[in-house]
């Protein structure tokens, strides 16, 4: 309890008139983070659920833990294929390569992005929202291991500002945030979001990994299927996520215990994420009867960020259709709207994203015609 | 055979400390209270003044914009006090008990030959009238409304209140004639719980009964008349609270007002929960004198945990409460990183606390809220204990925006306070949801005035 006696005695000067008022809001979110607040209820019920928007948050993270964890090590891996190393190359060795390399992206998105949070709190004089602290581990997940670091600030500033911040915080933001500082670095910076030369992380780190010629180029299976060339790797490859891509996204299995993690304790809608997969399902079959893609419907699927975005970024409460009638219509759009993009538009090999902001652009449209359906109901009875 | 109706969506949360089969009598206490703020929607009018003496059954104050409508006196007595508050606003009337009681005799009646107009007539003279309440707004009524229906629950299936059913036991006499007086003025529904098998409720006359199997808020008064009944603009239900027809009950069959009722007095702060036989007005520290623990901070509710109001040292028991619970206030714990923790103890719909693995338990919650206030963060929170055909999170929003047109359209007119207390509970974003739906009410009621 002596922790608890000295945030006491230090409250005073994070109060009105003290010294360090300036940063009240960061005194309350280390507290609260530290404590559960013993405020209790003046008015209304007067019991609570134990449920709030912290222990949400930490859920989802710790659901993105095993993506991320692959991800490290992927990144070591494709580091040591590349280089022809793989037979010498351990796990560690590996994993730790992958550490080093995305390390760096991960401090970065959080030093940025929860300061601006705790700046924009502290001028608004509100609590600490919890909502970045996901933004803050998808977005190094959502891009590739390469992206340089002053353009991931720029990213994560204008995402944080103005897709979040100036819609009044999290809850009232209408595009998924770490989508958004994706969107930006692709149109911003789209040599360094696309092609064939991202994917790989090239320098050696504190002696761990390969130095890789600076022309080196891997293209993504999606890259690939763009340029009409034979994908080959094995399905396998692409569940286990041993594949080049974005650091997250690659494998299916790590994604599966996160949407275990989702769906068990109810913080994703299982309606969302079915209906992703549905819509994908329904667009991939269309497409291979036609002839239009190369690859099997269920490759669409498990490549690119297909898994990611629907376990993840689709089922984004606050971004997505709220109604449970409007998650089937928002997630099977995003599902056939992904494939569309990714089939139909030759400039863009993958459409998760482009798909999900659309979903987040249209979900309150959804929701109006669902509610509305209610509302003529009413109407109607009235009569 | 009754209809049922088998709602899903819903809540109960098993509280410790739930009032044991066995009632205590109360001695007669020294001073008794009439609060106006019982009767919701009412700006009191004090009919009597500090000193005068009064007749159980006379009125103590009358609604100002109805005077028909007085609140009779639980005792007779001397008016000890009128306590009032900010801008005069009227708290509390204070009678001191005489030892002898006696009350104003308005005469037993024949059911058989008295009609509407003759019921309602009855209930105002008596100052019963005001225990009426209605829907919309959730307010108590006044007599120039003319209610399409009367709907009366007999499920109380919130945390910790007290069971109907045994409340019954002994009055069922006077419960079967307030029915039958209310149905003299509109159709009377009575909802009943799919586990209340007595014939003294299923087999009531003059009444449809139906039966709502489901959780909690199935004994809601405001989704039983959704089910059964929905309210458009303009129309108006009556609700009675089951004592109050019991009440009515009584003074008809014996021509005196007789405010008694069984009160369950429980939670997990109450040493020995039990039921006590006490008149509305009566202190609450008389009701848990010598009950309650000690040793942690107490929070006393006038109610059940989810929709009672905090007490304080002076509160009496209101007028529409058939429970005094009593919990842990909280605020003296502090819990690290709850936010990571298993937490087995805490109640929980998410699983993301581990209290799943205990199956049934009961609880013992306190009145921390546990979490910061934010924007509304996940969806569909809210429906899963709304068992309403209501989209509550956009009638929140509509609310909080202070947009009448959309208030309507989602059927404000349709909900009580009441029924969004569980789903206060289960907010993760913390949103007082009560305080927020009676004042979008009070705003909407002054706007049709």
């Amino acid at each position: 309890m002596s922790l608890r006696n000295y945030l006491d005695k230090i409250r005073p000067n994070f109060e009105k008139g003290g010294k360090l008022h300036a940063f009240k809001s960061v005194y309350d979110g280390f507290d609260t983070f530290l404590y559960v607040p013993n405020e209790t209820s003046k008015s209304g019920t007067s019991i609570h659920d134990a449920i709030d928007s912290k222990r949400i948050m930490s859920m989802v993270v710790i659901a993105l833990l095993p993506a991320m964890l692959f991800g490290m090590y992927n990144i070591g891996y494709q580091n040591a294929l590349a280089a022809g190393k793989l037979a010498d190359a351990t796990f560690w060795g590996m994993f730790l390569y992958g550490f080093f390399a995305l390390l760096p992206n991960i401090l970065v998105s959080y030093i940025v992005g929860l300061g601006i949070e705790f700046a924009w709190a502290q001028w608004k004089g509100e609590e600490i929202q919890e909502g970045y602290l996901v933004s803050g581990i998808l977005i190094p997940l959502i891009i590739p291991v390469t992206t340089p670091l002053w353009i991931l600030v720029l990213a994560i500033a204008f995402a944080v500002i103005f897709t979040k911040e100036i819609f009044g915080g999290t809850g009232m933001n209408i595009f998924n945030v770490a989508l958004a500082a994706r969107a930006f670095l692709f149109f911003s910076y789209p040599a360094k979001m696309t092609g064939d030369a991202i994917w790989v992380a090239k320098d050696s780190l504190f002696g761990l990994g390969y130095t890789l010629p600076d022309g080196f180029t891997m293209a993504t299976p999606l890259g690939e299927i763009a340029q009409g060339v034979q994908v080959n790797n094995s399905l396998n490859d692409m569940i286990i996520g041993l594949i080049p891509g974005s650091v997250g996204e690659t494998s299916v299995i790590a994604i599966t215990i996160g949407a275990a993690i989702l769906l068990w304790t109810n913080i994703a809608s299982w309606r969302t994420m079915l209906s992703v997969f549905l819509g994908g399902t329904v667009m991939g079959l269309l497409f291979q009867s036609t002839g239009a893609t190369s690859i099997q419907w269920y490759e669409h699927l498990v490549l690119g960020g297909f898994c990611f975005g629907a376990v993840f970024m689709a089922t984004d409460p606050v971004t997505s259709a709220r109604t449970e009638t409007g998650k089937w219509f928002f997630g099977f759009f995003i599902g056939a709207m992904a494939i569309i993009i990714r089939v139909l538009n030759p400039g863009y090999p993958e459409g998760m994203m482009l798909a999900i902001l659309f979903g987040n652009m249209f979900a309150p449209l959804i929701d109006y015609c669902v509610v509305q359906s209610n509302i003529s109901k009413r109407a109607k009875r009235a009569k | 055979m009754a209809n049922v109706f088998r709602l899903r969506k819903g809540l109960n949360v098993n509280l410790v400390g739930r009032a044991k089969e066995q009632t205590v009598p109360l001695k007669l206490s020294g001073v008794y209270s009439l609060v106006p703020d019982d009767f919701v929607g009412l700006t009191p009018k004090v009919a009597v003044r500090e000193g005068s003496h009064v007749l159980a059954g006379e009125a103590l104050f009358v609604d100002k914009g109805c005077p028909d409508v007085g609140f009779s006196s639980p005792v007779s007595g001397t008016v000890q006090a009128i306590l009032r508050g900010e801008r005069r606003k009227v708290l509390c009337v204070k009678v001191k008990a005489d030892e002898h009681q006696e009350s104003v005799d308005f005469g037993v009646k024949d059911m058989s030959q008295i009609d509407g107009a003759g019921v309602k007539d009855a209930l105002l003279k008596a100052g019963l009238f005001g225990y009426i309440q209605q829907l919309p707004y959730a307010v108590a009524t006044r007599p120039d409304t003319t209610p399409k229906a009367i709907f009366v629950s007999a499920l109380r299936d919130k945390p910790l209140q007290g069971d109907f059913e045994y409340e019954l036991k002994g009055q069922e006499k006077d419960f079967q004639t307030g029915l039958t007086a209310l149905s003299k003025m509109a159709k009377v529904y009575l909802g009943v719980g799919a586990q209340q098998k007595s014939s003294a409720l299923l087999d009531v006359k003059d009444v449809e009964v139906n039966v709502f199997d489901g959780p909690c808020p199935a004994g809601n008064v405001g989704v039983q008349v959704n089910h059964i009944s929905p309210i458009n603009k303009g129309e108006v239900v009556w609700t009675v609270e089951p004592t109050a027809v019991i009440f009515f009950g009584r003074l008809f069959n014996t021509g005196k007002v007789d405010l008694r009722r069984i009160v369950a007095v429980a939670g997990s702060a109450v040493k020995a929960p039990h039921y006590v036989e006490a008149l509305v007005g009566t202190p609450l520290s008389e009701i848990l004198k010598d009950n309650l623990k000690t040793g942690f901070n107490i929070r006393v509710i006038n109610g059940n945990p989810l929709t009672g109001i905090v007490a304080d040292s002076n509160a009496v028991l209101g007028a529409h409460t058939s429970e005094v619970t009593a919990i842990p206030e909280g605020d003296d714990v502090n819990e690290m990183a709850g936010w990571i923790m298993p937490r087995f103890n805490d109640f929980s719909t998410s699983r993301s606390y581990f209290s799943w693995l205990q199956g049934k338990k009961e609880y013992n919650l306190d009145a921390r809220i546990k979490g910061g206030e934010r924007h509304i963060i996940m969806s569909g929170e809210y429906d899963k204990v709304l068992p309403m055909d209501i989209y509550g999170e956009y009638l929140v929003k509509a609310i909080i925006s202070g947009n009448i047109d959309k208030q309507e359209q989602l059927g404000i007119y349709e909900i009580s306070p009441e029924d969004f207390a569980l789903a206060e509970f289960v907010d993760s974003s913390k949103l007082p949801l009560q305080k927020i739906i009676r004042e979008g009410l009070d705003i909407l009621r002054k706007e049709n005035a």
